[in-house]
């Protein structure tokens, strides 16, 4: 197995406590953001994209953050929310991963365990009451079945077969619902390809913290791929016809 | 009571090369009755047989549970043995808490390996006076290993430890061949065979003596004590019985 | 800090309020339900999880556990504590059996379970569990706990979103609540319950918007324990 890629981390850094005397400070909300993450489960394994923005507040900042990793060989990672809180995780997992390419007996981490452990770093860090402020989708194909789970900054676990976190909770997770519920084996990646594009492209329109640059992923038993940045081709005639707002 | 000047504590050297306090602790698994562990495709079994110290008192327990996957058999100091199951148990549970996952027999036996290093190297410290044969079974299959007071771990197809169990160990070389297929019943005959040769003059194995663990594929980790190793018991005799009449 | 110095130099800049304090909790919602017979105890949940508010994180999502041959477990509240319980409980009833070679009888798992909320006094579990399972001598018991580890012994009992649908529910079928004249000491039999169960969740699956998508009841007899599954509406 070969120990995971990890970027270096380049984006904005939080203020370190610089005396002894500073109360010790929690995070008590998120800085450098991350929105939606969209996954759902088709025939061959899960696909998942999130877009490039890391956002400061309203102001779009960073606009080629990665938002999807692979841990292993076998498993993807999808985040949204504090950026700077993934990094730490996207540490922690190098950590863990590349100690488990050291042991070299043949044992390897598979989906249901990583996600086990990231859901016990979550909890543990709410219950410390500091959270990790993330929400973090994680799919892929263990011992041939299908994963796809959920867990956030209270520790709150799920799996589903369609999963989109944040605003795409409210935007994507219907579309999603109503395409692939009952269908999970029947979905080509053709398919599954043009449906998430769909649901990013709704994000696009209507969520203000969404970008038309995203990277997307799909897990199989065979591992993970995930794409280089691209843009999805919008429309935005009816905007004309929109008078009132401003100018 | 000194042997030679060069066994006061397990940190001394002898000018030969030995540390004699480690020899001494090897010397204290062979004071223990034998125990036997063989190996298939598919489970691992331990057979053992108990002393009592005398009439009055009990048998004393030779095989301890781990965790569903995993238990050990004992020759030698007991109590020493039940601070390392008590260890196996917890890194068991802790494994089970954080991954989900049953811990790697391997790694099980390493880190106990590890410990018993330390008692060598360390000024003031015993090694402890125990070893023990380790079974699990895993995702890469069943493992049998041993582990010795010197903090060597070693995986085996078959093997014994304990009083008179070069006796055992000559049957399984001899055997350990055609274990491969074997299915459970005949693997715990198999070892029962192995684990007899190893009685003093007069003695036999009974349902007092006998005690047999189990684990495998589908299979938890058992452990049979008592009138449940009968009916492995005549399973011996039965085979007994065949080979005299083919002679 | 900001609105001090607004109040100082008497000038009010349009800031962003944010009022982001962080909950460690968050109630998932969904109901559960334990009905105790002479000879065996019934379980039961519903399987939708919501966040909290409107959304349903999913809709396969189960709150009660088989947690030994002879005990289940039903959970309310914040889903990330209830699976930290159970596998507290899973570890303790682990632990009993490497110290004392066999398995930990109900009553024992009962008063564990309240002690554990109990530890958690100052920053308890946001869980409200119904235990139940079979005693020594094969006969039902049914418990419910509130957060912190009140324990008590209960005929039926029902957790949740639709509590207060299916408690006077309950209390009506089972104990014969305001029914004059009717037998107030028979236990319901095994169809009976199963039959109360899918009645509950169903009529509360339709006046409830938190429960729904699948019911899960467990019936534990001398036998073990029994898992059945049904469908409830999806809306």
């Amino acid at each position: 197995m070969d120990p995971i890629e990890l970027r270096l981390p380049h984006t904005l850094q939080r203020p370190q406590a610089t005396s002894n005397h500073e109360p010790i400070t929690h995070s008590t909300e998120p800085i450098v953001t991350g929105t939606s993450v969209v996954a759902f489960k088709y025939k061959d394994g899960i696909m998942m994209a999130a877009d490039c923005l890391g956002s400061y507040g309203r102001m779009a900042m960073f606009r080629n953050e990665r938002r999807l990793m692979a841990v292993g060989k076998t498993t993807l990672l999808g985040m949204s929310g504090d950026i700077s809180d993934y990094q730490h995780m996207q540490h922690t997992l190098e950590n863990i991963m590349t100690q488990e390419y050291d042991m070299d007996d043949g044992q390897r981490l598979g989906t249901k365990s990583i996600y086990k452990c990231i859901s016990k770093i979550m909890y543990n860090r709410r219950s410390k009451m500091n959270p990790l402020w993330n929400s973090y989708v994680i799919a892929g194909v263990d011992s041939g079945e299908k994963v796809l789970g959920y867990v956030d900054l209270i520790g709150t676990t799920y799996e589903s077969p369609t999963i989109a976190t944040g605003y795409g909770s409210h935007m994507a997770q219907p579309i999603l619902r109503k395409v692939v519920e009952g269908r999970e084996d029947e979905i080509t990646e053709e398919e599954a390809v043009k449906i998430i594009e769909d649901c990013m492209r709704v994000l696009y329109y209507r969520d203000a913290r969404a970008f038309n640059k995203l990277t997307r992923a799909k897990v199989t038993a065979q591992g993970v791929e995930i794409t280089e940045p691209y843009s999805l081709e919008t429309n935005w005639d009816f905007a004309e016809s929109i008078v009132g707002y401003g100018a | 009571m000194f042997r030679n000047q060069y066994d006061n504590d397990a940190s001394t050297w002898s000018p030969q090369g030995r540390i004699f306090q480690v020899e001494y602790a090897s010397e204290a698994v062979k004071q223990g009755s034998a125990v036997v562990g063989v190996r298939s495709k598919d489970h691992v079994v331990l057979v053992a047989a108990k002393r009592s110290p005398n009439e009055l008192a009990s048998y004393q327990k030779k095989i301890i549970r781990i965790d569903d996957h995993m238990g050990i058999a004992v020759a030698g100091l007991t109590s020493d043995a039940r601070v390392l199951s008590n260890y196996l148990r917890t890194e068991a549970i802790r494994s089970k808490m954080v991954y989900g996952r049953s811990l790697p027999v391997g790694r099980a036996v390493s880190a106990i390996g590890d410990k018993a290093q330390t008692n060598t190297q360390e000024y003031g410290r015993r090694p402890y006076g125990v070893g023990l044969l380790v079974i699990g079974h895993d995702d890469t299959g069943p493992h049998l290993y041993e582990f010795n007071p010197s903090g060597i771990v070693s995986e085996y197809y078959a093997y014994s430890i304990g009083a008179r169990s070069q006796s055992a160990r000559t049957y399984l070389e001899r055997n350990f061949a055609n274990f491969e297929e074997l299915t459970l019943k005949e693997l715990i005959t198999q070892g029962l065979r192995a684990l007899r040769d190893t009685l003093q003059q007069g003695k036999q194995l009974d349902t007092l003596n006998t005690s047999i663990g189990f684990v495998g594929k589908d299979t938890k980790m058992t452990i049979l004590d008592g009138e449940a190793t009968q009916e492995y018991l005549d399973l011996l005799d039965e085979e007994e019985s065949a080979a005299m009449e083919t002679e | 800090m900001s609105s001090l110095l607004s109040h100082e130099i008497g000038y009010s800049a349009p800031i962003e309020v944010h009022n982001h304090g962080f909950s460690p909790y968050v109630n998932n919602e969904g109901t559960s339900l334990g009905i105790c017979g002479e000879d065996f105890v019934l379980v039961a949940s519903d399987t939708r999880q919501s966040n909290g508010g409107y959304s349903i994180n999913a809709r396969r999502s189960p709150k009660a556990f088989e947690l030994s041959n002879r005990t289940v477990i039903a959970t309310t509240g914040c889903a990330a504590d209830a699976k930290q319980l159970v596998e507290d409980m899973e570890q303790r009833a682990q632990y009993y059996v490497h110290k004392h070679g066999r398995e930990m009888s109900t009553p024992a798992m009962a008063q564990v379970l309240s002690q554990l909320l109990y530890t958690r006094r100052f920053f308890p579990y946001y869980v409200f569990p119904i235990f139940a399972g079979l005693d020594a001598k094969g006969k039902g018991a049914v418990y419910n706990y509130d957060a912190i580890g009140n324990i008590e012994c209960v005929s039926h009992y029902a957790y949740g979103s639709a509590a207060a649908l299916l408690q006077p529910f309950l209390d009506n079928q089972i104990n014969k609540a305001h029914q004059r004249g009717a037998d107030t000491t028979a236990k319901p039999s095994r169809a009976q319950a199963v039959k109360l169960a899918i009645d509950a969740f169903t009529s509360a699956t339709e006046r409830d918007i938190y429960t729904g998508d699948w019911l899960e009841i467990f019936i534990v007899d001398s036998e073990g324990v029994h898992k059945l599954t049904r469908e409830l509406k999806h809306d």
